[in-house]
């Protein structure tokens, strides 16, 4: 027998002759009744050209939409360049390991410093680390953060939040004593001050704020939520969608103690739920930067004295501290982070701001027709990014409309309210078409 | 004679030397009304990014590219970390897998969520449980979402549980996934011979113990056959068995977790299932439980009714680890190489990687390198010390490991597990030919040659690396210690006057 990825099936007799042991002895430690008897019910192997035919298969039963959906909820569909594809593949990358041994390591070490780099401009923070899972991963850790720091298990979150990033929060910390507490929205969707003020006092740990929050609007009032939180020394943490920070004020600016986020939007596919990417960023504190959890590259010089990066603080991690450290996390998104690293520095200084006005620009041209064209109405009335929610008298009948047409609409909020997400994959014709169907059912 | 590249690259923010304005992808642009703008009191200011052409960008990164190691690259023998090699197949996966939204009605997605079906459905006969879920991103998740499911369980049951017991050879997340879960650990000390010690365990046991992590075969590549006992001996004080199966090639296709005993048991599918480890990730894990802890899993799980594939959540799932399916793109990578070795190769899997193991130990054996229990068979890895080496050299496990860069192999786990003085932790896997298997240990061997002869040049080592080896104590200084390039400015600005305290 013989197999493409197994070079020694042909040989394993001539090698167990040559160590003078047999095959049973290799295994005389497994106990006989344990032992898998017969045959395991899985295919036949395949060649490569089965396996081809086989996905191809598959990918019939999907559905091919028109156009890529208008839907988001914490992802979005975006059109990801070849560059991005093709270094992300390069093998020398995306089969090597987490860089243990930085001499030979030095490629991935100094992409993933340029990644923690940029993206530290980008969130205006100085420390960022080479990624978590996700977005709700990367909001359960820093509040798990906040809590090592402080001890106090009172977590106050935005009503409005991203109901998948409760969820994950929720079982990260439950076991840990964490109560969540929510803050009501005001008219315009944004937090209201006077509810948050009832709520924050000396036994909070953290807050929390999405910006945008889940319904796409913008909070306009994050200085003071800061300052509030500060004099109580509640640990801030904000959570970002990076590609909205080509606009608006970055975390950084208001001064927060921790950043999250989903590199997902900056050159990521939406691959049906992973794997994307956790952004996790602290200041320059070291309170905050020891209590961090995952892996930090900074750079040093070698013997020669020529210039090198290397794994850094590493006394934080589960290897070293075990039961101690400040999380389980080992593998991580790192070939992820790169994709971010490759696609902001392609877009550059002027095309990350390009693409964020033309997404804001589309996402508001889609908002307005569908309130004009069918007096639709939206439920909070503050400005947004990318993603916006309007009313519909019955949105299983709009859905299954748009979907007749091959065009899959926003997400189901109830069954009179749709979250749509307009991005620069979203064209003018595209955006025309969804709006006619909707009219037809309307 | 093996060199690796060396290139002078800058940083991606110093290669525009003009400060013109370059950009290295074209934005599409509609024609439509622009009257809209973000409010003045949210705008942003100026962000400093590199402004690049794409082919300087690709210049850069290929660069760097050759600046690094793959299992495409050559042998990289790091225990606990299964660097098998990743067929190329797996890259056509990803049609079924990238464009598609993790919320979109199921009804688009049939296809998808078929492969996501049959592959839960493969896992759970390799590993012998009744239900798996692929919600979990990696292994650390899957664990802590286990501990997470003993704790729900216990605390149905009204009974109050607040120790994970711990083998003492587990890998380091075991205990940090136990503590996240909000459990006190307790460590059980291994025997003489490497195993877990039963006599012991049976003392440590009590009402208090809510479950006990283990993996088998354990760190050390050995077999725990006393499996059977161990199971005993935890279930009959309501305990609960959790198997770190991070690492199932040294077992796969010849018993299985389910059948051990064990109640819950995660899996990396980067490891034994073929996803390539991209560099620290992104993986894929699987979270699979037996009898009444399948209840208990993280959802989605992909369920077959009236020939129709739907997400469900069990009863009594503890939630969501992830915020969405899981990292569904690294499953359809494993889909492909479970289905490319069929049932047939899998059942090779342990028997080629144990062989390839057992070889290098064959090899290896008159070297002074030091093995416990040396008449044990190993399965998937080894762990050698080089103590004695050390002692009569100076050289250390480090040392070797760095000599081995310098003949053109990666380095094994080095200092893991804990338990073994100048430890180094060997898996070749069953992707590495027995030619290059030869070559790995002559190239051992004459480390250790060299270590006697001249430990000097060994300590000196790796020079044929892009660079040499690395100041720590700098990269980790208060006053040194440099994460970005944001800090490389604050630095120059404040003349070096910025310590991380
Ligand atoms: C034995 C063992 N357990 C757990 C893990 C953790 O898995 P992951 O890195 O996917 O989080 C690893 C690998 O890192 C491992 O080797």
């Amino acid at each position: 027998m013989t197999h493409p990825w197994l070079p020694n099936l042909s040989s394993k007799e001539d090698i167990l002759k040559a160590m003078g042991k047999t095959e049973n002895d290799l295994f005389s430690d497994v106990p006989k009744e344990l032992m898998i008897k017969g045959e395991l019910s899985l295919p036949h192997a395949r060649s490569e050209y089965e396996v081809k035919m086989r996905l191809r298969e598959l990918k019939d039963k999907n559905v091919e939409l028109k156009y890529p959906p208008f839907l988001g909820g914490g992802v979005c569909p975006h059109y990801v360049p070849e560059a991005v594809k093709f270094i992300i593949g390069r093998s020398e990358f995306y089969t090597s390991y987490t860089p243990y041994q930085p001499e030979i390591s030095q490629g991935i070490l100094q992409a993933l410093y340029e990644y923690q780099s940029l993206m530290a401009e980008i969130l205006d923070m100085e420390v960022v680390n080479s990624s978590m899972y996700d977005w709700g991963s990367s909001l359960a850790e820093a509040v798990l953060m906040a809590f090592r720091i402080n001890g106090r298990k009172k977590v106050i979150i935005p009503e409005l939040i991203n109901p998948l990033h409760e969820e994950v929060l929720r079982t990260w910390t439950e076991p840990r004593g964490i109560q969540l507490v929510k803050v009501r929205p005001n008219e315009e969707g944004t937090l209201d001050l006077d509810d948050l003020s009832r709520k924050l006092n000396g036994e909070v740990s953290s807050i929390y704020v999405e910006q945008p929050n889940f319904y796409g609007i913008l909070e306009d009032n994050l200085e003071t939520v800061v300052d509030l939180a500060r004099k109580l020394k509640v640990v801030t943490i904000m959570g970002v969608n990076p590609l909205s920070l080509s606009l608006i004020k970055p975390p950084g600016e208001y001064g927060v103690d921790i950043a999250v986020g989903d590199g997902q939007e900056l050159g990521i596919p939406l691959n049906y739920g992973g794997p994307y990417m956790g952004i996790m960023a602290v200041r320059w504190d070291a309170r905050l930067v020891r209590q961090m959890p995952g892996r930090i590259v900074g750079k040093t010089k070698d013997e020669n004295g020529r210039q090198g990066y290397t794994l850094i603080l590493q006394t934080r991690e589960q290897f070293a501290r075990r039961e101690k450290a400040t999380s389980n996390i080992t593998t991580n998104e790192a070939l992820m982070a790169i994709a971010n690293a490759v696609y902001i520095s392609l877009l550059g200084k002027n095309g990350f701001k390009e693409l964020g006005e033309e997404i804001y620009k589309r996402s508001h041209y889609a908002m307005r027709k569908i309130v004009k064209e069918l007096g639709y109405s939206r439920k909070f009335q503050g400005d947004f990014f990318e993603e916006f929610e309007i009313n519909l008298k019955n949105y299983d009948k709009v859905h299954n409309a748009l979907l007749r047409h091959g065009i899959h609409g926003g997400l189901k909020l109830s069954d009179t309210s749709s979250l749509l997400c307009v991005t620069e994959v979203h064209s003018k014709k595209a955006i025309d078409e969804m709006v006619s169907v909707m009219k037809e059912v309307m | 004679m093996w060199r690796q590249a060396l290139w002078d690259e800058p940083l991606i923010f110093e290669i525009n030397k003009t400060g013109s304005s370059r950009q290295g992808i074209m934005i599409p642009k509609e024609d439509i009304e622009d009257d809209v703008s973000i409010p003045d009191s949210l705008r942003r200011k100026e962000i400093d990014l590199p402004e690049l052409t794409e082919n300087e960008v690709v210049r850069h990164f290929v660069r760097l590219s050759q600046m690094n190691y793959g299992v495409d690259t050559g042998m990289m023998p790091l225990g606990s970390c299964t660097m098998k090699y990743n067929p190329k197949s797996e890259e056509l996966a990803q049609t079924i897998t990238e464009d598609y939204h993790p919320l979109q009605d199921e009804s688009t997605v049939q296809g998808t969520l078929e492969m996501v079906y049959e592959t839960q459905e493969w896992l759970k006969e390799v590993t012998g449980m009744d239900e798996c879920s692929l919600q979990v991103p990696a292994g650390s998740a899957g664990e802590l979402a286990g501990v997470i499911m003993m704790r729900k369980y216990h605390l149905g049951k009204m009974s109050h549980k607040d120790e994970m017991l711990v083998a003492d050879t587990a890998h380091g997340t075991n205990p940090a996934s136990a503590s996240m879960g909000g459990y006190k650990v307790v460590y059980i000390k291994s025997n003489e011979e490497g195993l877990v010690d039963v006599d012991l365990l049976r003392s440590t046991v009590s009402e208090r113990t809510a479950g006990f992590m283990l993996t088998n075969p354990n760190t050390l590549g050995l077999f725990e056959e006393n499996i059977a006992e161990i199971s005993k001996v935890i279930h009959e004080k309501g305990g609960l068995l959790y198997y770190d199966g991070a690492n199932l090639n040294g077992i796969l296709g010849i018993v299985r977790p389910g059948d051990m005993g064990f109640d819950v048991v995660h899996l990396n599918l980067h490891k034994t299932f073929g996803v390539p480890h991209g560099g620290g990730g992104p993986g894929a894990g699987a979270l699979c439980a037996k009898g009444e802890m399948a209840r208990y899993l993280p959802y989605p799980i992909v369920k077959k009714a009236d020939g129709k594939f739907t997400l469900y959540k069990p009863e009594r799932s503890i939630g969501k680890i992830s915020s969405f399916n899981g990292n569904i793109g690294n499953v359809a990578r494993a889909y492909v190489y479970i289905l490319g070795l069929g049932k047939e190769g899998i059942s090779e899997i342990a028997r080629l990687s144990t062989l390839a193991t057992n070889y290098l130990i064959y090899k290896l054996k008159d070297s002074n390198l030091e093995l416990r229990s040396p008449d044990r068979p190993r399965k998937h890895e080894v762990v050698f010390s080089a103590k004695r080496i050390y002692d009569e050299t100076g050289v250390s496990a480090l040392d070797i490991a760095k000599g081995l860069l310098d003949e053109g192999f990666y380095a094994p786990t080095i200092y893991f597990p804990p338990i073994v003085e100048e430890a180094l932790m060997i898996e070749p896997t069953e992707t590495e030919s027995i030619e290059t298997l030869d070559m790995f240990a002559n190239a051992l061997l004459k480390i250790i040659e060299n270590a006697y002869k001249n430990p000097d040049r060994l300590r000196q080592s790796p020079s044929n690396t892009a660079v040499s080896r690395l100041d720590q104590t700098k990269a980790n200084h208060p006053s040194t210690v440099t994460p970005s390039y944001k800090v490389e400015k604050l630095r120059l600005l404040l003349k070096n006057d910025l310590i991380l305290k």
